[in-house]
């Protein structure tokens, strides 16, 4: 079984977001560039299964400039085995998705995180499948191979399922997916150098969505605090204030 | 030209989320020119369909066929892509949930449209078309201009009040014709709760924290959440001890919940918490740290002991109920 992981390269989730030229785009000075989390803990299922034996290669890839060779470099170090590197920038989910048709034929099971935490948009998992005309299954929480057959664990509203979806096939993985994401060891550093990173030409696509300004949340106004001898107090602020109750 | 709405039921009854996507589909609807229809996938009875008509479906599109059961991505976007073009449809509304999230990208490939997804609120410019959605899990907004014809959009739940504003509905059934071939999503097990409330669709939410010390202690919260007609919840900590079940876990790799009154107690409100949870409408937190960050998220607060507080939120809920 061969396994595609798609990468996107995000600012740390500790960054604090700040916009430049009139709030139309992100200021990316001094930011630190990790890998998407939800894509990390993707890799890291990959990595399980291919220890566990049954998956032959794992290839990641990502849809970026340079300064996201540091990611992919990292993703090969936690155990991909190769990396493809597509020079563009992001514009959008459908861009990013027709870029990524490029190098996504040939695996049986592709994964992709359930979103990136820089633009929230969940959308490039779905728009590729349908690209390359294969199936996806999203909200999955588990991914298994039993006798070369791949067992998905899928969410749904009030509990959860297990698929059999055959290959190829995409899955928009979440919670669940892997505990903790796998973190590279002096070894797997050392191997990442050589292991073979793949810089591909944009294909032409005209992105369908752009971001034309950003704002930050108004700040919130204080919480109304009520002593706890009085909390049925509170409660009646619920009803006759709020009006939520 | 119309409005196409995506509705997801829960026991055969549209979910409160429905009511709220068609209601603002309709006032999308006032400000084109056009209608909205509402497709229905799955075994919802005609009373129910019609009631669609009170918060301004113009038209339901009822497709009954056991073989979406198994929601096959594939499939359900091949369905939802010749609804659309079956109604001429120039905008195409999702939920941000499991559902929407996993066939609107497909959809929006299959009619060559652009697609924003989170989108909370009404479009801030029709022309160009002009969205807005949280950016950086909600650290920022951003402006969206979608450029193609036909437009995509999942709606981030609680963005948009529920209206009634009764129209009449046509009842239609539709019958997508897609083969059984395109079918290959096969369900081995399900296991799933029915009866209860949907916590993703609940309007009130209770939830517990470490600070209820255990799991022998959620006695009072059960008895607060049936009072209210609420669902149950808790952070992550409870889920990983095993004080609660998984199902009932929100943040940000759990549920993500928005109802409009959320009652946090011993939760200390790490973000990764407020992240499933800080789109509610009103967040009542009690604590017994004033310094605990759930305060700033938080509308109302009582910085006390949830053992004190417990019993008299549920002597006053029960004073409220006996006085309506």
């Amino acid at each position: 079984m061969k396994i595609l992981v798609l990468i996107s390269n995000v600012p740390d989730t500790t960054t604090k977001i700040r916009f430049t030229g009139d709030n139309t785009a992100f200021d990316s000075t001094g930011v630190q560039w990790i890998i998407n989390p939800w894509d990390e803990l993707a890799l890291t299922r990959a990595v399980e299964l291919k220890e566990a034996g049954g998956v032959e290669k794992i290839a990641v890839a990502n849809v970026g400039t340079k300064i996201t060779e540091p990611t992919l470099r990292k993703a090969l170090a936690v155990g991909a085995d190769e990396a493809f590197r597509i020079d563009a920038e992001p514009l959008d989910a459908y861009f990013v998705a027709k870029q990524l048709t490029q190098v996504a034929e040939g695996y049986d099971l592709i994964m992709a995180g359930i979103e990136a935490s820089d633009y929230n948009g969940s959308g490039v998992g779905g728009m590729l499948a349908e690209m390359l005309g294969i199936n996806s299954v999203s909200a999955v929480s588990g991914i298994d191979i039993e006798n070369g057959e791949l067992k998905i664990h899928r969410d749904i509203d009030g509990g959860s399922q297990i698929l059999s979806v055959p290959a190829p096939v995409l899955t928009v993985v979440q919670k669940g997916i892997a505990i903790d994401p796998k973190i590279p060891a002096m070894r797997g550093i050392m191997m990442a150098r050589k292991k073979p990173l793949t810089v591909l030409p944009a294909i032409e696509a005209e992105p369908r969505t752009e971001y034309v300004s950003f704002e930050l949340p108004a700040p919130k106004a204080a919480c109304k605090m009520v002593d706890e001898e009085n909390a049925k107090e509170l409660i009646k602020m619920l009803h006759e204030e709020a009006k939520v109750l | 030209m119309s409005v196409l709405v995506y509705t997801e039921n829960w026991d055969g009854k549209f979910k409160k989320l429905t009511h709220e996507i068609v209601s603002f589909a309709a006032a999308i609807a006032k400000e084109t020119n056009s209608t909205v229809t509402a497709l229905s996938i799955g075994h919802v009875d005609t009373e129910e369909l019609k009631t669609l008509g009170n918060y301004g479906a113009n038209k339901v599109l009822d497709v009954q066929d056991d073989r979406f059961e198994s929601l096959d991505n594939k499939a359900l976007a091949d369905a939802v892509a010749k609804a659309a073009q079956a109604e001429n449809a120039e905008i195409i509304i999702f939920a941000h949930n499991n559902e929407g999230k996993a066939v609107a990208p497909r959809v929006s490939v299959k009619l060559d449209a652009g697609m924003v997804s989170g989108v909370t609120g009404l479009p801030v410019n029709f022309e160009p078309f002009t969205v807005k959605k949280k950016v950086f899990t909600g650290k920022a907004f951003a402006n969206v201009v979608i450029k193609t014809g036909v437009k995509v959009i999942t709606f981030a739940q609680n963005s948009f009040e529920i209206v009634e504003n009764p129209v009449d509905v046509t009842i239609e059934t539709f019958d997508p014709q897609i083969p059984d071939s395109e079918f290959v999503t096969k369900v081995l097990e399900t296991n799933k709760i029915t009866g209860k409330v949907l916590l993703t669709d609940a309007e009130i939410v209770v939830s517990g924290g470490r600070g209820m010390k255990g799991p022998e202690n959620w006695g009072g919260l059960e008895e607060l959440a049936d009072l209210l007609g609420a669902g149950l919840a808790c952070s992550r900590p409870v889920s990983d001890e095993g004080w609660r079940s998984h199902e009932e876990h929100v943040g940000q790799t759990g549920k993500i919940i928005a109802p409009n009154l959320y009652f946090a107690f011993g939760i200390s409100g790490a973000i990764q918490h407020l992240g499933g949870v800080s789109s509610s409408k009103f967040i009542v937190a009690v604590n017994k740290d004033p310094e605990a960050p759930i305060f700033e998220a938080a509308d109302y607060g009582i910085v006390g002991d949830v053992f004190k507080v417990i019993p008299q939120f549920i002597e006053a809920v029960k004073e409220m109920k006996a006085a309506n």
